[in-house]
């Protein structure tokens, strides 16, 4: 047992295992899991490694104090129950930890972020630190907002069912003026697509100022739903300087009719992301989430926050989409991990499955579900891996891959919007597409000369670099 | 490179009118549309067939036809049902639909006999 136990004070530095390594104890229901990939410094055994981890991102210190003793710590405290051997790195190990549920403020993902990723990252003892997952009981679910919408109230609101909703991010990124931008975002949409999108720094800069883009986006938006009957939503970002002025583009929006905004949750951070998607859940506006920062977070096998527990840090937070990766295009991910955390952003209930680097079962209960955004470099020939993987319950975003086509926006959506439809019907009437995708295409650009100019375009590029995080996969 | 087409889609064009799901793809025949119900049969979906007038298409509650079909899972007779609304209504748009009551959501929706467009 915990020599802590005694009444008495004894000043001075104990082990941490000596109170924080416990692996006897049997986590409860209510409790918070992590579990953390550990890089000890040389000399310090992994059970000191585990339990100093579990230690400073829970109640302890350096030092014995004699306050400690006017509480019950045995009740506050973290507990490192469990380490195991990292596949393929001999350096680290995974430390289990569990933590009480009073430890945290009922629905603040930021307080759970500044305990579990806090000065435990700059913690001496460690040469490198990952929170690789996180369980989080479903007590503490159900005191936090979730997206405000959810999948099932979209796809009623917008009237798009049994296929992923298509996207495209508006290019250049910057320096086109608001009546140019509006004019793009009319052309994909008139073509076929479902949204339009802000790019990730488009805020209110001096060439573009919000309040113009928001009201040529949203004449485009209306004018593109007149003509194909079809309902249509620009993502306006209202990521901002400060809350204040998040809240007022917000308001802004809401006021022209617009369905859906955006924000950036990472650079903005957690309190002001967590504070728009209740107001959306109020006013019943659409969050469209983008990660922008997530990679100098997430990216690095050794050190960081691995982005599944990003994803269910901001299912926790708001949302009702969420940028996934694509597996296929140009920007980072895994697909089994990819898979992991596509689950995780949609699934009521999703098992540990360590195939997929999840490590614990997380139970969502009521909470809605976010779509999936793939993102990144994409274009029509990625469209039957793309359905395969991410099913219907996803967003398919063509940046390039529709404003790049060479009869323009609107024949380039036009393309995307057959090629998704194609790969759905052939996948309903049960081919396999990932195998057939070539003749799926090929048949279905019979009668869309778009469809057959964006192919002749994209046949040649690819993205094959290899992927840097990597599941952690046994090398012996 | 082929030479650069015109999008034709407009306000005064009538034929740019779409209908979501499967509406940029050519109708669809028979036999397409038989694969389709069976794929709704094969989710363990109910299937049910809904009707309008295409300049109301974009309503989000089109017209029932009876009730949504509880159970069934014979693809000839959810068809017939289709059939039949479509020859009572010959110039609506006729859909089929697969409820999926666990998600609360439809899993599929396509309009399997176009419309007249008005």
């Amino acid at each position: 047992m915990p020599k802590d136990q005694t009444k008495t004070y004894n000043a001075g530095v104990k082990d941490y295992r000596d109170t924080y390594w416990m692996p006897e104890y049997t986590p409860l229901a209510t409790d918070f899991l992590a579990c953390f990939k550990v890089i000890p410094q040389d000399g310090v055994p992994r059970e000191e490694a585990a339990a100093a981890v579990a230690a400073e991102s829970s109640t302890g210190t350096w030092t014995t104090v004699w306050t400690d003793l006017l509480t019950d710590l045995d009740y506050y405290k973290g507990r490192a129950y469990a380490i195991e051997d990292v596949p393929g790195n001999d350096d680290a190990f995974y430390a289990f930890i569990a933590y009480p549920i009073d430890l945290f403020e009922e629905g603040s993902v930021v307080n759970i972020l500044t305990s579990l990723v806090g000065n435990v990252f700059g913690f001496k003892a460690v040469r490198a630190l990952r929170l690789e997952d996180v369980r989080v009981p479903i007590a503490y679910v159900k005191t936090c907002g979730g997206p405000p919408n959810g999948i099932q109230v979209e796809r009623d609101k917008l009237n798009k069912y049994g296929r992923p909703m298509l996207g495209c991010t508006i290019k250049p990124k910057l320096g086109l003026s608001a009546k140019n931008y509006g004019r793009a975002v009319y052309e994909v949409l008139r073509g076929g697509l479902d949204f339009a999108k802000d790019d990730e720094n488009v805020n209110s800069q001096p060439f573009m100022r919000w309040r113009d883009r928001f009201d040529y986006v949203m004449e485009g938006i209306q004018k593109a739903e007149a003509e194909t009957g079809e309902k249509k939503g620009s993502y306006l970002n209202v990521t901002a300087p400060t809350p204040e002025e998040m809240y007022k583009r917000a308001e802004y929006a809401k006021e022209i009719g617009a369905p859906i905004i955006m924000h950036d949750y990472l650079t903005a951070g957690f309190t002001a992301n967590t504070g728009l998607a209740n107001w959306c859940r109020e006013n019943g506006m659409l969050l469209h989430i983008h990660r922008a920062m997530h990679a100098v977070i997430d990216r690095n096998p050794n050190h960081g926050i691995h982005f599944r527990v990003l994803t269910k840090m901001l299912r926790l937070s708001g949302g009702d989409h969420l940028h996934s990766g694509t597996v296929v295009g140009k920007l980072e991910g895994d697909r089994e991990a990819t898979l992991g955390w596509i689950d995780t952003m949609r699934d009521s209930f999703i098992k540990e499955d360590r195939s997929r680097g999840i490590m614990f079962d997380q139970d969502w209960g009521s909470m809605p579900g976010v779509f999936p955004v793939a993102s990144g470099g994409i274009h029509v020939w990625h469209m039957p891996a793309l359905v395969s993987i991410f099913g219907d319950d996803s967003v398919l975003q063509f940046g390039g891959g529709t404003l790049g086509h060479p009869w323009g926006n609107a024949a380039g959506a036009a393309a995307n919007r057959v090629a998704l439809e194609a790969c759905v019907q052939a996948r309903n009437e049960g081919r396999e597409l990932e195998k057939e995708g070539k003749d799926i295409l090929t048949n279905a650009a019979k009668s869309s000369p778009e469809l057959a100019t964006a192919m002749e375009t994209w046949k040649e590029i690819k993205f094959e670099f290899d992927t840097v995080d990597k599941l952690d996969i046994q090398h012996r | 490179m082929s030479d650069m087409q015109d999008y034709k889609s407009s306000l005064a064009d009538v034929t740019s009118r779409k209908f979501e799901t499967f509406s940029y793809l050519p109708e669809m025949t028979p036999e397409q549309t038989r694969k389709q119900v069976e794929y709704i049969v094969s989710k363990g979906w109910n299937p049910a067939v809904e009707h309008t007038e295409p300049e109301n298409a974009t309503d989000s509650y089109w017209y029932m036809w009876k009730l949504p079909m509880f159970g069934e899972t014979d693809v000839d007779r959810i068809l017939a049902e289709a059939e039949a609304c479509h020859k009572a209504h010959p110039n609506n748009h006729v859909r089929l639909v697969g409820y999926d009551n666990y998600a609360q959501s439809k899993g599929a929706e396509m309009v399997i006999y176009r419309g007249k467009p008005v």
